[in-house]
Parts: C-alpha cells; structure tokens; sequence
C-alpha cells in the first residue's frame, strides 16, 4: 500500500487526502439541511398551508424576510441550557460526564433566589420571604456570588470523588444528580421562591440569556483552544497515563474541570430565575441530558479528547432547530421526545463511527 | 564533570512477592550509550520506571550527575534533565505534533493567568520543525493529529520529544520492537545523532544487530538482577555470547549471585 509520494528516510508515509475535514462543518451542514428540510415539510405537509418556519414574507416589521420572532424564541431556548453544555463541554472532553447539572440548577435556583428577593411586592410584604428582613435587597452581586459557589462548591465535590476516589464520573454525578435534587425540595420544603429586586430580575430579561451564551462561549471557546487549561482537557481526555507521564496534575485538573462545569450550570441556575422571576424545586429537569444531547449532537466524542466549543454551539442551535421544528409542524410533544432520543442516539452512533474510520487508517 | 552521569546502587523493586528487580548496580559514563538486554520479565522496564521516578523503589539509591535523587514522578525526572520513551508511547492521540512535544511544559505567554495562560503556539511550532529538522524525522504536516499517524510516525514524535529537549541523559524502551525496518532506521539514525552530541543514552532493545551497531556497553538483567556488564567495543564479544547470558546459559564473573 505504499503510496508514491511518502517515502522519506524511515518510510515516514503521509497522505494530503487523509487531512481531517472540520467535524464542526459537518455539523453546520447539518444546521442548513435541517432548516431546509423543515422549510421544505412546510410546504409540503397538507396541513400547514404552505408556511414557512423561518421567513416571513408578509411582515417586514423587522425590516428582513426572517421570521425573527420565531427565530428569537428557538435561540432563546437554547440558550440557558447551552451555557450548561458550554461547560458539559468540556467535561467530556476531559474523558468524564456530568449528570449534575439540571438538579444543580434547580438547586442553585432556589438558593440564589433566597437571596435576591425584594421586600415590597405590590406595596405589600414579600408574601414568599425565605429568610428575615437582612435577606430583602441585597446588592446584586450577593445572590451571583452565593449561586456560583454553590455551583463551585457541588463541582468540586464532583471533581474530588471522580479524581481521588476514582469512582466513575457517571456514578459519582449520577449521586450528585440526586443530592441535588434533594436540596432543591429541601431547601424551602418544595415552596418556589419568588419576587426578586428589578435589578436581578434584569440578568435574565429579554434577550440576556442568548448574549450571556454567546458572551460564555466565546471565552470558554478561547479557553479551550488558546490556554494551557484548554489544552490538558484535551490531552486528559485523549490519553489520561500520557498526560499524566508528561507531568499534568491530574487530579487537580479534573476538580477544576468539573468546578468550571457546575459553576456554569449555576450560572445557568441564575439567568434562568431571573428569567422566570421564581425558582421551583423541579426546575432544570432533564437539562443535564439536553446539554450533554448538544455536545454529542456538536461532535464532542463521549470517549474524551475530541470536539470543540464552537461544535457544541452548533450542537445547541440544532437541537433549537430540531425542537422549534417540530412544534412548526405541529408533531406532539411525546412525539417529539421520542425524535430527539433517536437523534441523540444517532450522533454517538455516527461518532462511533467516524471514530471507528480515522482508526483504521 | 562527574565519573558517572548515573549510577544505581542495590536499586531494588518489588511488586509485593514479585522480585521484578533485585540489587541493580549499574553504572553510566558521560557520552556513554549503553543497551539493557534481556528476556521478557527480566526487569529492564521495572529498571527504567525506578530511575525515571514513575514508581517508588523499595530499596536502594541513585545517583544521577553525582547527586542522589529521589524523583517523585516523570516530570520530576525530566526536569532534571532524564527524557524517557517509555515502552507504552506517552503521546495524546487527539493532539498534533508540537502539542504532544510540549505537553507538560508547554510555552507560554500572559503566566500571570496561571492556569489559563496563553499557549505560544508559533514558538512551540518553531522548536518543533527544529526539533524535527535536528533528528531528522520528515513528518509531512505537523498540525495534524497524532491519531492518523502510523506507528513508526509515532515513535518519531515520542523519541523527536525527547531529543528536542538538550537532556543530560536519554532513556529508550524498546523503541523499535514494533517498526517496520525503514522506521527502525530511522530511529537509529536519531540515536546516532545522540551519540555525536556527546548525549548519554540507556536503549532497552531485543534487536542484537542494533546494539551492536550503536552502543559500547551491554548490559545484560536476567530474572531481576544484572548478571553480565559487557564492554563489547574493547573486548572480543558476539552476538552468542550476550544469548547465553541472556538465556542462563553463561553468569559473568563478578555476578555469580544473578545466577
Ligand atoms: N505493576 C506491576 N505489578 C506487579 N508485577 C509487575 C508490575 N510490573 C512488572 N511486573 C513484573 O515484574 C517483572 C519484570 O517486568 P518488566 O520490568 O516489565 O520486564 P521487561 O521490561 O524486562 O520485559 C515481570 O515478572 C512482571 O510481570
Ligand atoms: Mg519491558
């Protein structure tokens, strides 16, 4: 099988053709197509009158043929939960899962709201007072700060039993995905906690969440690919005894990797409830699958080592795309549970795949 | 300068009742290339671990450019100036080239941000292309991943690391058990390259041909223990010879315990 043009002393072979085609193109193909197919079904399916998802030629209120109120909401969607993929992002990178996170938002929702609420609703006492009056009106940074260490906090307990206990990340998230869900009923005995200050109330009005997103990844997309914490991600997750042999700590390295992961997800936790204007004990269910549906929908390989920010980013638009779809053509809500499985199940399948081809060489 | 770049004194390691190496005396000149021979499971990896502190010995001492050590891990051991192939290649398939060069010790700029310092990555790739351009090794594009590499290209980069770096000694282990002849040449040439920059070099190796093209001294472990300490440059030595201390057959004077 030796090819004409490899021969350098030692037989040092290479071929032009095997260069790498960026997976994340792939997966941007896979927007458009999507997009397409769902523009196409409009005008297709009898009973959608020829309608399309995106465009609006009718209106111009926004001076373009684009649909931007629909195209609001689906980024609007997806946005909250992407944070949380930004950081299940690189948790997988690293080799490992997080199962935490939804629970971890619910958990995060409630406490942080405990200290962002108002006294005066309507001129009257907070009706849903957590705590006395000290709590009432604190500066904004007050409920961000309590939020995010929590989330740092639950992140390297997750990180300290998965590096020095050396349970598997499933097991030991898959635990913390039930303390967790623990403390959210716990903490004020399944009441929600409502009436936060206007100026927590404004982290996450309008469109914040998509610009905290887009905000979020392009630092983590940085960190990932300019910093030497981005780098050992990587090479943790691609070969943990060669990182390891090259002088990497480890341990430590999984504790910050999975401390930047919860922190974000409380993060997420805080714009999600001010978004709401209330935090419930169940919030942020089945986010944990979503944000890790994203990153494998993005390309990022479950095996470690493989995929990127800007792939998870594409990740979430898809999976916006696939869920704004499928409301466009008015498919069910259990219908479309059963979809998104399928696809979730087809990403990995096509990275086993893809992953199953590069080796063969 | 010191007689010995490295020298190990009663350097013992057991795996609870497994003696996998018992009271190694072994000793290492300035320049000086040395082989490690023997059969599988004689030790000579076990040899290799102790000394580049990627396990704890059990017993006994090394002295590396005359000072004693006691190296708490590999990192440890290359800061100190001992750059190892280890047998299992310790290389990131998911990263290119320079990547897997540097890991560890990459460059960097903005230290200040600790652990979310800048990667240089332009000066990393320079170092790289002369690391490369140094020992010879021709691999085409180095941004790709290491993954679409082929095992000889491999070993390349893994031996390109260490030679990369100006160590004070360099240890291979079996660096060629698994390459095709081109790709063995190869990595004998990066030996060679060792040798005229006066580099010390410990090369674990089955192959008798290379060893008695590129080294002066054998050493030959059997079942745990050095039992011959060959200078087969000056004396009148052959390829038969090493097989019968090798395989039992022969104890050299001086190591009647090995027998
Ligand atoms: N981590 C370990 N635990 C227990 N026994 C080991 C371990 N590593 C090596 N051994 C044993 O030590 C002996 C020497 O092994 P090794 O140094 O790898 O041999 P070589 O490299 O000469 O082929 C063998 O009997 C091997 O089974
Ligand atoms: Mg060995």
């Amino acid at each position: 099988m030796a090819d004409q043009t490899s021969h350098g002393i030692g037989g040092l072979s290479y071929d032009t053709s095997k260069r790498t085609w960026p997976n994340e193109a792939n997966v941007f193909i896979a927007l458009v197509l999507l997009i397409l197919g769902f523009e196409a079904l409009g005008q297709i399916l009898p009973y959608m009158d020829n309608q399309s998802m995106l465009l609006d030629f009718e209106s111009t209120r926004d001076g373009t043929i684009l649909n931007m109120a629909r195209i609001r909401i689906v980024i609007l969607q997806v946005a909250i939960i992407g944070i949380i993929s930004l950081g299940v992002t690189q948790v997988i990178i690293s080799g490992g899962i997080d199962l935490s996170s939804g629970p971890l938002v619910g958990a995060a929702a409630m406490i942080v709201m405990s200290f962002a609420q108002t006294e005066l609703v309507n001129g009257q006492l907070n009706p849903k007072a957590v705590f006395g009056d000290w709590a009432f009106d604190l500066p904004i940074i007050a409920p961000i700060l309590v939020g995010l260490a929590f989330g740092a906090f639950i992140g390297a307990i997750n990180g300290s039993l998965i590096a020095f206990t050396g349970i598997p990340p499933f097991i030991a998230t898959l635990g913390m995905f039930l303390i967790c869900r623990g403390i959210s009923q716990w903490w004020t005995k399944g009441q929600p906690v409502s009436f936060p200050s206007d100026q927590f109330a404004a982290i996450g009005s309008g469109m914040m969440p998509v610009v905290w997103f887009a905000l979020l990844a392009i630092v983590l997309a940085l960190i990932m690919k300019f910093t030497v914490y981005g780098k050992h991600t990587y090479a943790i997750g691609s070969n943990e005894d060669a990182a390891r042999m090259s002088g990497i700590n480890v341990k430590r390295h999984k504790v910050m990797v999975y401390m930047i992961a919860s922190m974000l997800a409380a993060f997420a936790a805080i714009v999600l409830s001010s978004k709401n204007l209330t935090a419930q004990a169940g919030m942020g269910q089945f986010y944990e699958l979503y944000a890790i549906a994203m990153a494998v929908i993005g390309g990022v390989s479950l095996r470690g080592g493989r995929g990127s920010i800007l792939g998870t980013v594409l990740g979430a638009m898809v999976f916006g795309v696939i869920q704004s779809g499928f409301t466009f053509i008015k498919l069910d809500a259990f219908y479309q549970l059963m979809a998104m499985g399928a696809i979730i199940i087809g990403a990995v399948v096509l990275d086993q795949y893809r992953q199953r081809q590069s080796s063969l060489r | 300068m010191n007689d010995y770049i490295l020298e190990t004194r009663d350097l013992t390691k057991h795996y609870g009742g497994v003696h996998a190496l018992e009271g190694a005396n072994f000793k290492l000149r300035p320049g000086e290339h040395i082989a490690i021979m023997g059969d599988n499971g004689a030790g000579k990896s076990t040899f290799v671990r102790q000394i580049t502190g990627v396990e704890s010995r059990t017993r006994g001492e090394i002295l590396f450019d005359g000072k004693p050590v006691r190296f708490d891990g590999p990192l440890d051991a290359r800061e100190a100036g001992i750059e190892t192939v280890f047998q299992t290649l310790a290389l990131a398939d998911d990263l290119d080239v320079p990547d897997n060069l540097f890991l560890g010790r990459e460059i960097t700029k903005w230290n200040f941000l600790g652990p979310f310092r800048v990667l240089d990555y332009k000066a990393m790739r320079q170092a790289t292309l002369e690391g490369l351009e140094r020992t010879a090794v021709k691999i085409p594009n180095i941004k790709n991943s290491i993954r679409n590499m082929s095992g000889g290209q491999r070993q390349c980069v893994a031996i390109a690391r260490t030679a990369t770096f100006h160590s004070k000694l360099t240890i291979m282990d079996e660096p060629t058990a698994a390459l095709g002849v081109q790709e063995t040449a190869q990595v004998e040439n990066i030996i060679r390259t060792l040798k005229e920059a006066g580099e010390p070099l410990i090369l674990v190796s089955h192959n008798m041909r290379q060893v008695f093209d590129l080294v002066d001294r054998v050493v030959v472990f059997r079942r745990g223990r050095i039992c011959a300490d060959l200078d087969i440059k000056a004396e009148k030595i052959t390829g038969e010879d090493v097989v019968s201390y090798i395989t039992g057959a022969r104890t050299q004077a001086g190591f009647e315990d090995a027998a």
